[in-house]
C-alpha cells in the first residue's frame, strides 16, 4: 500500500507519521508537497498534525485552501483513502471534507496527555483490526480539539455510523470527565458517509511501538493494509 | 557628544573614554549604539568572564566547548548532541507570553544555527509564592508562552524545572534549554570565512523591535521598566518552523561556510561575533536588509532584535541556490554584503559609511570587570541558625501531606499538560521523572536531559548550593540509568556591581567546577543573567545546570514508579541529621537558614556509579534521587508514580522529621526483586556506598514506622490528591 504523506508549511508531526509507516510498518511512503497539483499513484493520502501556517487564523483554514487540496478531493471522490490526524483533520474540516468545525478546548489550554478512545465503528478501513467498544489509549496534543456540529448533522452522524472514535474512561464509560476539549457527545473521530475519509484528533503514530508507551496506533494503521489487501487490491482488478 | 547619550545607552563615561581611545576618535550615533550593545553585561559579559574560566570545558568527546552558538558532544555512531540553555528573565517579568516564547525561539536558533536538528526543549522556571495573583499571572504568561511557540515549532518540551520562593516576585527565572541532534560532519559554526564571499541575511524582515533589548537586559526591574514593554519582541513560531527546515535542507546541502543566530544585540553582534571568530572583517548595506517598517535608520537596522533571522555566509556561487531553498519554505534571504580581510566591520547606507569599527573592537575589547567580593550580611547569622532548637512535629504524615501539595514538590502537570512533550516520537520517559529520556531513532542509544537549581542552598552557602546542582543533575541523569556527559548552565544573579553579589558569584561558579571536575562532567556552553533585581533587592544566587547523559542502551533504564508487590526497596547513601536550608524548614516552619547539606563529591560519583551499574545490569527496577522533601516525599513520590503502597522500618537515629525530611545528598532510594539483593549489596559495598533495606512494595498506603511508632499511614488516596490537585488549585483557585 503507498502512501503518501502531505507537508503543508508548518506541518510538524510529518515525519513522525512518515517514521510509522516506513519504519514499523515497513510500507512505502512519500512527502507530497502542499504546493502538487498531482497525487498520483498514492493508495492513501494523509495529512499529519501540527501548526500549518501557525494556526493563525483558524487551525487548517489556510491549508484547506493549498494547491494539493484540489487533488486530495478528487483522489477522494474516487474513493480514495484519505486520513487527517489533529492538525490534518482540522484541515478535512476547512476543506468540507468532513462536516463540522473545531472550537478552542474548553478549557482554553493546550492539552498533551494519553485519552482513551471508545471504537463505536469498527466496519472501516481504519478500525477492521478493533472490535465494537474496544477502548484504545491513544495521546492528543492540541489547542483546537473541541469539535462541535450542529444537532440535525450529528444526528446524521450518528445514523449513519460516522462516529467511528469517542473519548471515554479507561473501562469505556462515555462521561463528561473523560472528554479533554468539550467535544460535542465526546467525539474524538469521524468518518464521511462514504467511508474513506477519516478524522481524528488523536496521533495514532505516537503510540506504534512499546517503546513509546502503546501499540494501539499500531494496529489503527494496520487495519488499513488489512483492508488494502482484501478491498483495495479487489478495487484496482475491477478497475483493470 | 552630549555625555548624556553614552549614558542613555547604557555605557559609562570611562567606557566611552575607552572606545574613544580603541578608535582615535569619536564615535559616530552608529557605532556607539554598536558599542553599547556589544558592551552590554548581556553580550559582553563584562562582570562574569573571568570568574567563567573556573569551569572545565574539556573532555575527550567534546566536540565544541564554550564560545559557540553551542556546545557539542560525541555521542559515538557518528553523531554528536548539541545543547545550550538561556535566560528570558527580563522580557519575561514585563511580558511574561512573549518574553518566554521568543526565549524558546532564541535558543533553538542557537542549535539549528549549528546544523543540528533541535529534538527536546525543558524549562527551568522560578516564580514568586502563587498566592499572589501577580505572580500567578507571570507563570500562566510563561507557560502559555513557551506552548505556543515549543508546540507550533515542533520540539517536544520534555521536562525542566518549576520552583517558588518570594525572592522571585516581579523576578521570575524563566530559562530555557534547547537539545539538538546532528552528525559530526555537519557541524556549522559562526564564522565569516573566505574573503569575498557573500553575508545573507534569512528569515524573518527587520523591524524596529527590541532595539536595545540586551542593555535592558543588563539593568535591575523597577516600576519604569513597564515602560520597557516595547523592546520585548514578538515571536512568530510559524516562521521559526519554517527557517528550521530551510536552515537545515541548506546545511544538508553542504552551502555554508558559517551561520548565525540574530539574538541579542541583531545584525550588530552576529555580524562582529562571526567575522571576530574568523578573523576576518564585513562589509555590510544596511540599504539591501529586507525591511517590515519603513524609514528605518542603520542605527535601527544595526540594533534591531527582530527575531527569527540569520545571518549566513554561504560557500562562493551558492548564494542563488540558497534564496531558492528559502524561497520555497517561503523566507527571504538576501545578499547583504561581502566578507572582507581587513578585520573592520563596515556597515554602508548606499554609497554612505555609517559605521566603521574592528569587528574585535567589538567582541574582544569590551572591559572586564573584577570587582569587590565580600559576604552578605545575612549569611553569618543565617547558618548559625540551630535546626535543634525547632519543636518536633506532633504528625509527621500530616507534615507529609504538606510537603506534597506544596508547590515546590506538587506535580507539575498543570504545566507540561500544555506542552506538547511527544512529537517527534522520541520521548521514552516524558515529564515528571528524574530525566527525561528520548531515544535516537536508528540505534539502541537514548538521552537522558535534566535541568536542576536549589537557589535556596546557595543563597545559604553559594559554593555548597553551586556544587550540589552538578551533582543532583548527574544524580538525576543517572537515576535514569544514563552517564551524564556533558552540562549547559544559566547563572542567575542580582547586581554584579554589589561585592556581595560578586561573592555569591564566584563561590557559587567555584563550587559546580569543584563538582564538575570531580564527576567528569565538562560545561560545554551556557549564559549569565545578571541584575535580576526588583527595587533594589536581588534574587537569590541561582545557577541552573541543564545535564545531558547517554544511555548506551535505551532498554536498560529506570523510571521512579515502584513496579511490583514484594519488590524490596533500599537506600544507597546515608541520612544525616541536615534540615537546614530544606523545604520542610522552609514550609513548616517558615525559615531560610542553616547550613545546606554537606556533599562529599567522592560518596556522590559512588552513588551514582552504583545506581548506574544496577541499572545497566537490570537489578534494579526503579530509582528515585532523594532531594527536595527528603527521604519521605522521595517515597511518597515512588509510591503515587506506581500506584503502589510500601511499607518502611527506620531505625530509631535522632529527631524523627530529620529522619523523614533531612535533604541529605548523595541518596537514592532503588526497588529490587528480592532476588537481586545480594548482587546489588555487593556492588555497593565495592564502592563503600552505605546500603539498608528500608522497606517492601506492597498495599495501597505507605506506612513508615520508625523504631516501634507508626509515624505515617497514607492511602495512596490521600497522597495523591494532596500531590497531583494542588498546583492546580493554586492557579485556577
Amino acid at each position: 500500500m503507498r502512501f503518501g504523506v502531505i507537508v503543508f508549511p508548518g506541518s510538524n508531526c510529518d515525519q513522525d507519521v512518515y517514521y510509522a509507516l516506513k519504519e514499523v510498518l515497513g510500507q512505502p511512503v512519500d512527502y507530497l508537497w502542499y504546493a502538487e497539483t498531482r497525487v498520483d499513484g498514492y493508495d492513501c493520502l494523509i495529512l499529519p498534525g501540527g501548526f500549518s501556517y501557525g494556526d493563525y487564523l483558524r487551525p487548517g483554514a489556510l491549508a484547506g485552501l493549498s494547491p494539493i487540496m484540489t487533488a486530495v478531493k478528487e483522489f477522494a471522490l474516487r474513493g480514495g483513502i484519505v486520513l487527517g490526524i489533529c492538525n490534518g483533520f482540522q484541515i478535512l474540516l476547512e476543506a468540507g471534507l468532513l462536516p463540522g468545525a473545531m472550537l478552542r478546548n474548553r478549557c482554553l489550554q493546550f492539552r498533551c496527555q494519553d485519552v482513551y478512545l471508545r471504537v463505536e465503528n469498527n466496519r472501516t478501513p481504519f478500525t477492521g483490526r478493533f472490535a465494537r467498544g474496544q477502548v484504545l489509549r491513544m495521546p492528543i496534543a492540541h489547542n483546537e480539539g473541541n469539535y462541535y456540529v450542529d444537532p440535525a448533522t450529528l444526528e446524521r452522524l450518528k445514523e449513519k455510523n460516522q462516529i467511528v472514535f469517542r473519548y471515554c474512561t479507561r473501562e469505556g464509560k462515555i462521561t463528561p470527565e473523560a472528554n479533554p476539549n468539550g467535544s460535542v457527545d465526546n467525539i474524538a473521530g469521524i468518518i464521511n458517509e462514504e467511508g474513506n475519509i477519516l478524522g481524528l484528533m488523536p496521533h495514532p503514530e505516537r503510540c506504534v511501538e512499546e517503546l513509546l508507551g502503546g501499540t494501539d496506533g499500531r494496529e489503527f494503521l494496520a487495519s488499513l493494509l488489512d483492508w488494502w489487501a482484501v478491498q483495495g487490491l479487489r478495487r484496482s482488478s475491477n478497475s483493470c | 557628544m552630549k555625555e548624556a547619550v553614552w549614558r542613555q545607552m547604557g555605557l559609562t563615561d570611562e567606557e566611552y573614554e575607552r572606545i574613544k581611545t580603541l578608535l582615535g576618535r569619536e564615535p559616530n550615533y552608529v557605532e556607539l549604539g554598536m558599542f553599547a550593545v556589544m558592551w552590554s553585561e548581556h553580550c559582553g559579559y563584562k562582570h562574569s568572564r573571568s570568574f567563567l574560566k573556573m569551569f572545565p570545558t574539556e573532555a575527550p568527546w567534546v566536540l565544541q566547548g564554550p564560545g559557540e552558538n553551542a556546545g557539542v558532544i560525541d555521542i559515538g555512531d557518528g553523531q554528536a548532541v548539541v545543547f545550550k540553555m538561556e535566560s528570558h528573565n527580563h522580557p519575561s517579568a514585563i511580558e511574561p507570553f512573549q518574553g518566554a516564547a521568543t526565549g524558546v525561539g532564541g535558543i533553538v536558533r542557537d542549535i539549528f544555527a549549528m546544523g543540528a536538528r533541535p529534538i527536546a526543549l525543558l524549562d527551568s522556571l522560578r516564580f514568586g509564592p502563587p498566592d499572589d495573583p501577580r505572580n500567578r499571572y507571570l507563570l500562566s504568561g510563561v507557560v502559555s508562552g513557551i506552548s505556543f511557540y515549543g508546540n507550533c515549532i515542533g520540539v517536544p518540551t520534555v521536562g525542566g524545572e518549576v520552583a517558588f520562593a518570594p525572592c522571585y516576585s516581579g523576578n521570575p527565572m524563566v530559562n530555557v534549554m534547547c537539545v539538538g541532534l546532528l552528525e559530526h560532519g555537519r557541524v556549522q559554526r559562526g564564522r565569516a570565512a573566505g574573503i569575498g564571499n557573500a553575508v545573507m541575511v534569512a528569515g524573518a524582515p527587520t523591524g524596529r523591535d527590541g532595539i536595545h533589548g540586551a542593555t535592558f537586559a543588563s539593568e535591575g526591574l523597577n516600576e519604569a521598566s513597564e515602560e520597557r514593554r516595547p523592546s520585548v519582541q514578538v515571536g512568530d513560531p510559524f516562521r521559526e518552523k519554517l527557517l528550521i527546515e530551510a536552515c537545515l535542507e541548506v546545511v544538508k546541502e553542504d552551502l555554508l561556510e558559517g551561520m548565525q543566530d540574530m539574538g541579542a544585540a541583531g545584525l550588530t553582534s552576529s555580524a562582529a561575533e562571526m567575522a571576530s571568530r574568523a578573523g576576518t572583517g564585513m562589509e555590510i548595506d544596511v540599504d539591501l536588509v529586507p525591511r517590515r517598517e519603513e524609514a528605518m535608520t542603520p542605527y535601527e537596522v544595526m540594533l534591531s532584535e527582530s527575531q527569527e533571522r540569520m545571518l549566513l555566509v554561504p560557500k562562493r556561487g551558492k548564494e542563488e541556490r540558497v534564496k531558492s531553498i528559502f524561497a520555497r519554505w517561503g523566507l527571504e534571504a538576501a545578499v547583504i554584503g561581502r566578507v572582507i580581510g581587513d578585520g573592520v566591520l563596515r556597515v554602508r547606507e548606499g554609497d554612505r559609511v555609517v559605521a566603521e569599527v574592528p569587528a574585535e573592537y567589538l567582541t574582544k575589547e569590551c572591559p572586564v570587570y573584577v570587582g569587590r567580593r565580600k559576604p552578605p550580611a545575612y549569611l553569618a547569622e543565617a547558618q548559625a541558625y540551630d535546626c535543634s532548637a525547632l519543636p518536633e512535629p506532633a504528625d509527621a504524615g500530616e507534615i507529609l501531606l504538606r510537603l506534597l501539595s506544596s508547590p515546590n514538590i506538587a506535580a507539575k502537570e498543570w504545566v507540561y499538560r500544555q506542552y506538547d512533550y511527544m512529537v517527534r516520537t522520541d520521548t521514552v520517559v516524558g515529564p515528571g521523572a528524574d530525566a527525561a529520556v528520548l531515544r535516537i531513532k536508528g540505534t539502541r542509544k537514548g538521552l537522558a536531559l535534566s535541568t536542576d537549581g536549589n537557589s535556596r542552598y546557595c543563597y545559604l552557602d553559594p559554593e555548597t548550593g553551586g556544587a550540589i546542582a552538578v551533582a543532583e543533575g548527574a544524580r538525576n541523569v543517572s537515576c535514569v540509568g544514563a552517564r551524564p556527559l556533558g552540562l549547559t548552565d544559566c547563572l542567575n544573579f542580582g547586581n554584579p556591581e554589589k561585592p556581595e553579589v560578586a561573592w555569591q558569584f564566584y563561590h557559587c561558579i567555584a563550587g559546580m567546577s569543584r563538582a564538575c571536575r570531580r564527576l567528569n562532567i565538562p560545561v560545554v556552553g551556557g549564559n549569565v543573567s545578571f541584575y535580576n533585581e526588583t527595587g533594589g533587592k536581588d534574587i537569590y544566587p541561582t545557577p541552573v545546570v541543564g545535564m545531558v547523559g547517554l544511555l548506551e542502551n535505551i532498554k536498560a533504564r529506570c523510571t521512579p514508579g515502584f513496579k511490583a508487590e514484594g519488590h524490596v526497596v533500599l537506600l544507597l547513601g546515608e541520612t544525616l541529621d541536615e534540615l537546614g536550608g530544606s523545604e520542610y524548614l522552609a514550609l513548616i516552619h517558615g525559615v531560610v537558614a542553616g547550613r545546606p547539606p554537606r556533599l562529599d563529591l567522592d560518596r556522590e560519583a559512588a552513588v551514582q556509579e552504583t545506581v548506574r551499574e544496577a541499572i545497566a545490569r537490570g537489578l534494579v527496577e526503579a530509582a528515585h534521587d532523594c532531594s527536595d522533601g527528603g527521604l519521605a516525599v522521595a517515597l511518597a513520590e515512588m509510591c503515587i508514580l506506581g500506584r503502589m503502597g510500601a511499607r518502611f522500618h527506620l531505625e530509631e537515629a535522632g529527631r524523627v522529621d530529620s529522619l523523614l525530611f533531612s535533604e541529605s545528598q548523595s541518596r537514592v532510594i532503588v526497588s529490587a526483586p528480592p532476588e537481586n539483593l545480594a548482587a546489588l549489596e555487593a556492588l555497593a559495598r565495592a564502592r563503600q556506598v552505605p546500603f539498608k533495606v528500608l522497606g517492601s512494595c506492597g498495599g495501597r498506603a505507605l506506612e513508615i514506622m520508625v523504631g516501634a511508632a507508626t509515624v505515617v499511614n497514607l492511602t495512596l488516596e490521600e497522597m495523591e490528591g494532596a500531590w497531583r490537585g494542588s498546583l492546580a488549585a493554586f492557579l485556577e483557585g
